[in-house]
């Protein structure tokens, strides 16, 4: 055990975990984060919390994570490098251990002409392979990038991400290979439409035996509508949704696509559950926190087990 | 080389135009190659600033000169005369070159009529691109001899990002290639994917503009 967080211990016991995600307003109004992030009480065993996700701002992560601290539920931390360099990072990683947070994931983030400050520079001191091992170092071998010693060792379970859809497809298990040997124990993945693509990823991770190392979470975002499919698939890189998908979407009424998006999101959990060397599931519902109890009960995932 | 970039004439207008005696000042050096600042772009330049000046009734006064390079000393002085009775000096070769002139005449006004882009080179006619932005120590033998630092829209050692597709790169609307693409292919031909494979730790920016102003001084060639 490296941090003892919930997330941890349910990995270490061998439960298939359930992380949800829940991003953090454009405004300081914490009342509606605090509204959002109430759906997901008892739902996963623990929440992400974006860090300017998209390059939007937003209210940072570090006070988000801490407000769900404060509700009983288990935050996991993102952090970009977009934003900071390492000095603001690490600095960061040691006053969220100091607050109590115990899981972080550790982002390159997106690119700021994405966002809403495309004038703004970028940092890129670090990249997300450099952030996993410093938060590593700073915590099995007391030290800082400079080999500063750190008094009080920030205790967290780290994690990355992965995106299985992006090219060179060969690479992209490698990739992750090498988020894993700097640092990571816990593996994130884009949102999964394209099944076939995923278990050949899969297959690759069992066969470097990276599921040994690492637990891999599929993540998984419920499409509310053809228009939001069809965003996706167009105007976000490195995601793959395959038409047949749009087009399940498409064969039913507009108001009960929905519905017809939950019910494939439930399937896909299945579909990921049941593959070799998968320790859980991401669920990304993106400002659809709502629904997260529906589509948890659903695919059977909830109550959440409890691990001491 | 350093690449430029005209600034819209309107700008450089909108600059001088409390002046009545200008001069347009280009460089031989890199300006010139890109097209940006050599003699034919003073020439054109000065004439297009006399010409919106008649046109709103108030003429200018213009004198000309391409210095060999505006980044050494001993080239701008034949500026010396030129500029006795100027009201101020628009500069077209790249930065460095109108804070020479700054240095060399202190109580001249002196405007920057190109905005320098970067260290780059030509692609085809009529296109450049950058290709460095001067680190201060070149690690690019690590990335098939390309740099990510410079092409990475992320500066990613540890690339590719999540948003590579098909080989283009994420940020740039669909124009600009992955570089790390690029750099798994020319591995890949070389039969050295497993520099890739090891986990590129931090860079030390210090070299970098990071360090604060670089200087360099060559002792065996200091007089
Ligand atoms: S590594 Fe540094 S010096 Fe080399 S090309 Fe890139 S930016 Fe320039
Ligand atoms: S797509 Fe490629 S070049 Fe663009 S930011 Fe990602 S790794 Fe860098």
């Amino acid at each position: 055990m490296t941090a003892g967080s919930n997330l941890e211990k349910i990995l270490k016991s061998g439960h298939k975990a359930v992380t949800c995600e829940c991003g953090p307003p454009r405004g300081a109004d914490a009342e509606h984060f605090r509204h959002k992030a109430s759906f997901l009480k008892g739902c996963g065993d623990a929440v992400n919390v974006t860090d300017n996700q998209t390059a939007v701002v937003r209210f940072c992560s570090l006070a988000a994570s801490k407000i769900l601290l404060e509700m009983g539920l288990e935050p996991v931390m993102q952090m970009v490098t977009r934003d900071m360099n390492r000095i603001g990072l690490q600095s960061n990683v040691l006053g969220a251990a100091a607050l109590g947070i115990k899981n972080l994931l550790c982002l390159t983030g997106d690119h700021q002409s994405f966002g809403d400050h495309p004038q703004s520079k970028n940092v890129h001191d670090l990249d997300s392979i450099m952030l996993l091992h410093t938060v590593k170092t700073m915590r099995d071998e007391g030290k800082m990038v400079s080999g500063t010693e750190v008094q009080g060792r920030p205790q967290m379970f780290i994690g990355a991400a992965a995106n299985p859809f992006a090219d060179p497809q060969d690479f992209r298990v490698v990739r992750m290979g090498k988020k894993i040997a700097a640092g990571a124990q816990f593996i994130q993945t884009q949102c999964i439409y394209n099944m076939e693509r995923f278990r050949h990823f899969m297959e690759m991770a069992n066969d470097m035996g990276l599921t040994e190392k690492a637990y891999i979470l599929a993540g998984i975002t419920p499409l509310k509508s053809v228009g939001m499919a069809n965003y996706m698939k167009k105007f976000v890189p490195g995601l793959d949704v395959p038409d047949s998908c749009i087009a399940r979407l498409r064969g039913v009424p507009k108001d009960k696509q929905a519905a017809e998006g939950i019910k494939l999101a439930v399937e896909q959990i299945h579909e990921c559950l049941e593959m070799k060397g998968i320790a859980g599931i991401h669920l990304m519902a993106i400002e659809w926190e709502e629904r997260v109890p529906e589509i948890l009960e659903t695919a059977k995932l909830v109550p959440r087990p409890k691990v001491d | 080389m350093v690449i430029g970039e005209s600034k819209p004439l309107a700008e450089i207008l909108e600059m001088i135009k409390d002046f009545k005696k200008v001069v347009v000042a280009g460089c031989k050096g890199c300006v010139t190659v890109c097209n940006v600042g050599g003699e034919k772009e003073v020439a054109i330049l000065a004439t297009e600033l006399r010409i919106a000046r008649k046109a709103s009734g108030n003429e200018l006064e213009i004198k000309e000169y391409t210095c060999e390079r505006q980044c050494d000393p001993e080239y701008i002085e034949p500026l010396d005369d030129l500029v006795t009775d100027a009201d101020a000096l628009v500069s077209i070769a790249c930065s460095v070159g109108p804070q020479y002139v700054v240095a060399r005449y202190p109580y001249l006004n002196v405007y920057p009529g190109i905005n320098t882009t970067c260290i780059g080179g030509s692609q085809e006619h009529g296109v450049w691109k950058e290709f460095c932005q001067a680190c201060g120590n070149c690690i690019i033998h690590h990335f098939g001899g390309l740099c990510p630092i410079t092409r990475c829209a992320k500066q990613l050692l540890n690339g590719p990002c999540g948003g590579s597709s098909e080989g283009i790169c994420e940020v740039g609307k669909g124009s600009i290639p992955c570089i790390w693409q690029l750099i798994y292919d020319r591995l890949k031909n070389l039969g050295h994917l497993h520099n890739l494979v090891e986990v590129k730790l931090y860079k030390d920016w210090s070299t970098s503009r990071d360090g604060g102003l670089r200087t360099m001084i060559r002792e065996e060639l200091k007089k």
